[in-house]
């Protein structure tokens, strides 16, 4: 019985160890950011719509002049689960954008105002245009950004993770890096056209320090703090790259409850099945 | 209560289709009548749980392919139109995406249980390499399905896994641009991908049928080693083991769905969620979790042929298993030594697993270098010394016996 | 076995249905999403929302084809000639009763408008053909009047119409 439970423990034990995250952005010189409160976290964790549309606020009116946001359309603003924007205020805020399209009837491309159904228009016509009016640096996607960053979590946290559910290193590095700009250290050599961020991969970043204290004024009275913007605008784009995380959580809660009277009843069963063979 | 009854038909209909094709008959002295040996443990589920998952996957395959687009300008964008758009699209994507690994860490358990038991030995050789063929089936279809959403990692996976074979001599070079189908990974790799990636699946259930056909044939070894020689040594399939099997099923699923629905991302890579770039590399690319030990052999050679040989030879070496390990008694239960060897091969795998995680430089490259050794090392050197050298315990006349023998638990 | 008392039996049947229901439960649980998965998704309902055509360019005699929902829509100026034929009949002679003025909106019965597929099999018709120079069906010939409605050949149905509304004189918004 005894090596049964070592063979047991031990097998456990491997399958705890082996999974494992691969650090995206493990360059050399990356600082773990440090650890934000989210509502979103945990098994139970649902979005503050508040902050999320405080979030849009912020992307409108600071980071989409450089970045889009592709894979998200107008009506999912108004989808359960996201900011909940009323279908009225989402066909305002679409009618806002200019959507290219045609060719009409005598073969031109135009513009026409937003459509609930449209997604969100990209602010340069292709990539190139895009590095152009960059310096040379491509102001990536944001639809899924919150979900194609992390940092190394290393030995034991990666195991431990596992049970505390902790999966929100995206977010927080996303937060650390809209509020780590400084001042470089003595001697560092600054490429033109390049900042300084404490926990950027190497530091060496070309978004220039994109958030200012008062720089977006909150309809809410939420003070304008750059901390408050960062959290924000950062909660929208967890959205954004996980739009049905709400529905996955529930539906995860009724799957779980399921499957353990499932599992008890089976047990049960067993146990008599098996009683009839002993006797 | 252990009668194993064979089938007889009831009813006209039943009698008229027995003569004309026994497929009830057959079902029912495969999955009903089925005689199983009584004291199988809890690690004898896999079996089951693995046919479960191999449905799970083909499944929601089935339907993500309804809504995927296997183009270099759409997979990836579909994916995301998968999980946001598609009716309990997302769901279905974790499913598939997580159901992957969780279809390993049950073939892993599954390959250790047939290790510790000595699962391979005469009459099962047969039995064991047409698991290892579906091993590397599934490798190959796993590695297949990764490349398909087309994201960094997807498109450096190809690339690198890819040009393992331009290590080949002379026409190496030849081979790697007909598997890609162009000068470098693009359009054309990613639809042959796809192609297979749909068509190995099925190959698999082809070899797990002859897998299931061989343990019909032999019968299902167990924690003894020792043969069944009476009624009493065994219990019919239905009810007893589709039971506990059941039982194991549902536990595994609280395992699955505890990452599908609460760390959905955890087992993949945040770099997969950036689209393919073949300007850009990565700055830390490494496969899924289940190739990483494989991984690590290949890095631990600094040789480039020499390391896609080992790396192969690692997998290969598995299907010669049941002819490295010399003794005669199968089960670890009766091999003292055997057991901590065992023990320490599992461990070198788990090893060789996080050392392939970690960056191929330093102190990593000399402990993947000492533990690639001692994996060959116990195939090669441990396994046929022990068996003639290992004093092993007496074994029970009979598994009834053994049961008996104070044991009260199977 | 033998010396199980009824009690027990009671108890242990008990196990195994409330067992095999809740598993039951499980399995139809599970094949709601696949089941789901293949009704339009949220892009496509989205796309399919009302679209407005403006009329003013389609002379008299005319027909324009529009798209909704994948389906093309035939706009028909109709000339006068058109709607007195279309009103001519005997209604109940027809195969799938109905007169020309429950097909046009009031005070429009120049604007016909039809979801342009055939009640048949679902090909498209062609305008001004067949024997009453409406709607001819080249698949199998079902043959409409200027009405768009069936007057021979196997289509069982008039061509529908497509919710719409006239939101101005000169502008129509289809859904």
């Amino acid at each position: 019985m005894i090596k049964h439970r070592a063979f047991l423990a031990l097998a456990v034990s491997a399958f705890l160890a082996v999974p494992f995250v691969a650090p995206a952005s493990a360059a050399e010189g990356q600082v773990p950011p440090p650890r934000v409160k989210w509502s979103f976290a945990g098994p139970f964790g649902m979005f503050d719509r508040a902050q999320l549309q405080r979030g849009f606020k912020v992307y409108r009116e600071v980071c989409q002049s450089c970045h889009s946001l592709g894979y998200v359309a107008f009506r999912n603003l108004s989808e359960p689960g996201g900011p909940e924007f009323t279908p009225a205020q989402v066909n305002a805020i679409a009618a806002e954008y200019k959507i290219p399209d045609g060719p009409n009837d005598a073969g031109d491309m135009f513009e026409r105002p937003g459509r609930s159904a449209d997604r969100f228009p990209k602010p340069f016509p292709n990539d190139n245009a895009a590095r152009a009016a960059n310096g040379g640096a491509l102001p990536p996607d944001l639809s899924v950004i919150a979900k194609a960053r992390t940092y190394e979590r290393g030995f034991p946290w990666f195991v431990i993770d596992i049970f505390t559910q902790y999966q929100e290193q995206g977010p927080d590095y996303l937060v650390a890096l809209l509020k780590g700009y400084a001042e470089p250290p003595a001697g560092m050599n600054m490429p033109d056209g390049m900042s300084y961020n404490h926990f950027f991969p190497g530091h060496l970043i070309g978004m220039p320090q994109p958030l200012q204290d008062d720089q977006v004024t909150y309809d809410d009275g939420t003070p304008g703090t750059v901390d408050n913007y960062a959290k924000d605008v950062t909660a929208f784009l967890v959205w954004t790259a996980e739009p049905h995380m709400e529905a996955r959580k529930r539906i995860g809660f009724q799957t779980m409850i399921f499957l353990l009277v499932f599992a008890g009843l089976l047990y049960f069963t067993k146990k008599k099945v098996w009683a009839d063979a002993h006797a | 209560m252990s009668g194993h009854s064979t089938y007889q038909p009831q009813g006209a209909f039943m009698k008229w289709m027995e003569r004309r094709l026994p497929i009830v008959s057959l079902v029912h002295s495969s999955f009903v009548a089925y005689p199983t040996p009584r004291n199988l443990n809890y690690w004898w589920t896999f079996g089951g749980i693995l046919s479960l998952m191999l449905m799970v996957q083909i499944i929601t395959g089935i339907v993500l392919v309804m809504h995927y687009t296997p183009h270099e300008t759409l997979a990836f964008s579909s994916i995301e139109h998968i999980m946001r758009d598609v009716n309990y699209g997302w769901l279905i994507r974790y499913l598939h995406a997580n159901g992957a690994a969780m279809f390993f860490l049950a073939v892993y358990i599954h390959i250790f249980r047939g290790m510790y038991y000595g699962s391979y030995k005469d009459p099962r050789e047969v039995l064991w390499i047409l698991g290892v063929i579906i091993y590397v089936l599934m490798m190959a279809t796993g590695f297949m399905g990764y490349v398909l959403p087309w994201g960094q990692m997807s498109f450096w996976a190809a690339t690198v896994i890819t040009n393992l074979f331009s290590a080949i001599p002379v026409v190496g070079e030849t081979i790697v641009t007909w598997l890609w189908g162009g000068y470098s990974v693009g359009n054309p790799t990613l639809q042959r991908f796809f192609s297979l990636h749909y068509l190995l699946p099925f190959a698999i259930v082809g070899v797990v049928v002859l897998h299931v056909w061989a343990l019909h044939v032999v019968g299902q070894n167990n924690p003894t080693g020792v043969e069944p020689k009476s009624e009493k040594d065994t219990v019919p399939f239905t009810p007893h083991a589709t039971v506990k099997d059941g039982f194991m099923m549902v536990v595994f699923l609280i395992v699955y769905a505890w990452f599908v629905f609460y760390l959905p991302n955890y087992l993949g890579h945040a770099d997969n969620y950036i689209p393919a770039n073949p300007a850009v590399t990565p700055a830390h690319i490494v496969p899924e979790w289940y190739y990483l030990p494989f991984y690590a052999i290949l890095r631990a050679i600094p040789d480039k042929l020499m390391g896609v040989i080992a790396l192969f030879a690692s997998i290969l070496i598995l299907a010669f298993l049941p002819w490295l390990d010399t003794s005669k008694v199968r089960s670890a239960r009766y091999r003292p030594l055997y057991r901590q060897f065992f023990w320490i091969f599992v461990a070198v795998c788990i090893g060789l697993g996080w050392l392939g995680a970690k960056p191929a430089e330093g102190g990593y490259v000399i402990a993947a270098r000492v533990l690639t050794f001692y994996y060959f090392a116990h195939f090669l050197i441990v396994l046929p010394l022990l068996g003639m050298f290992e004093k092993t315990r007496p074994l029970p006349n009979s598994i009834s016996e053994s049961v008996l023998g104070g044991q009260s638990k199977a | 076995m033998t010396t199980m008392s009824s009690a027990e039996h009671t108890r242990r049947d008990f196990l195994y249905i409330a067992t095999g229901a809740v598993g039951a439960v499980g399995a139809a649980a599970v094949a709601w999403p696949l089941v789901s998965q293949m009704n339009p998704d949220a892009s496509t309902v989205a796309a399919g929302a009302p679209i407005e055509v403006d009329l003013a360019p389609v002379a008299e005699g005319q027909v324009i084809k529009v798209f909704w929902r994948g389906k093309p829509i035939f706009i028909t100026h109709r000339t006068k000639k058109e709607i007195d034929d279309a009103r001519n009949v005997t209604v109940a002679s027809l195969p799938d009763p109905q007169s020309d003025e429950q097909r046009v909106k009031p005070g429009k019965d120049q604007w016909l408008v039809l979801v342009g597929i055939c009640t048949h099999l679902g090909c498209i018709p062609i305008a001004h053909q067949g024997s009453y120079d409406g709607y001819f069906c080249p698949c199998h010939g079902s043959v409409y009047d200027t009405s768009g409605r069936i007057r021979s050949g196997p289509a069982p149905t008039n061509l529908p119409l497509p919710p719409y509304e006239f939101v101005s004189d000169t502008k129509i918004r289809i859904g």
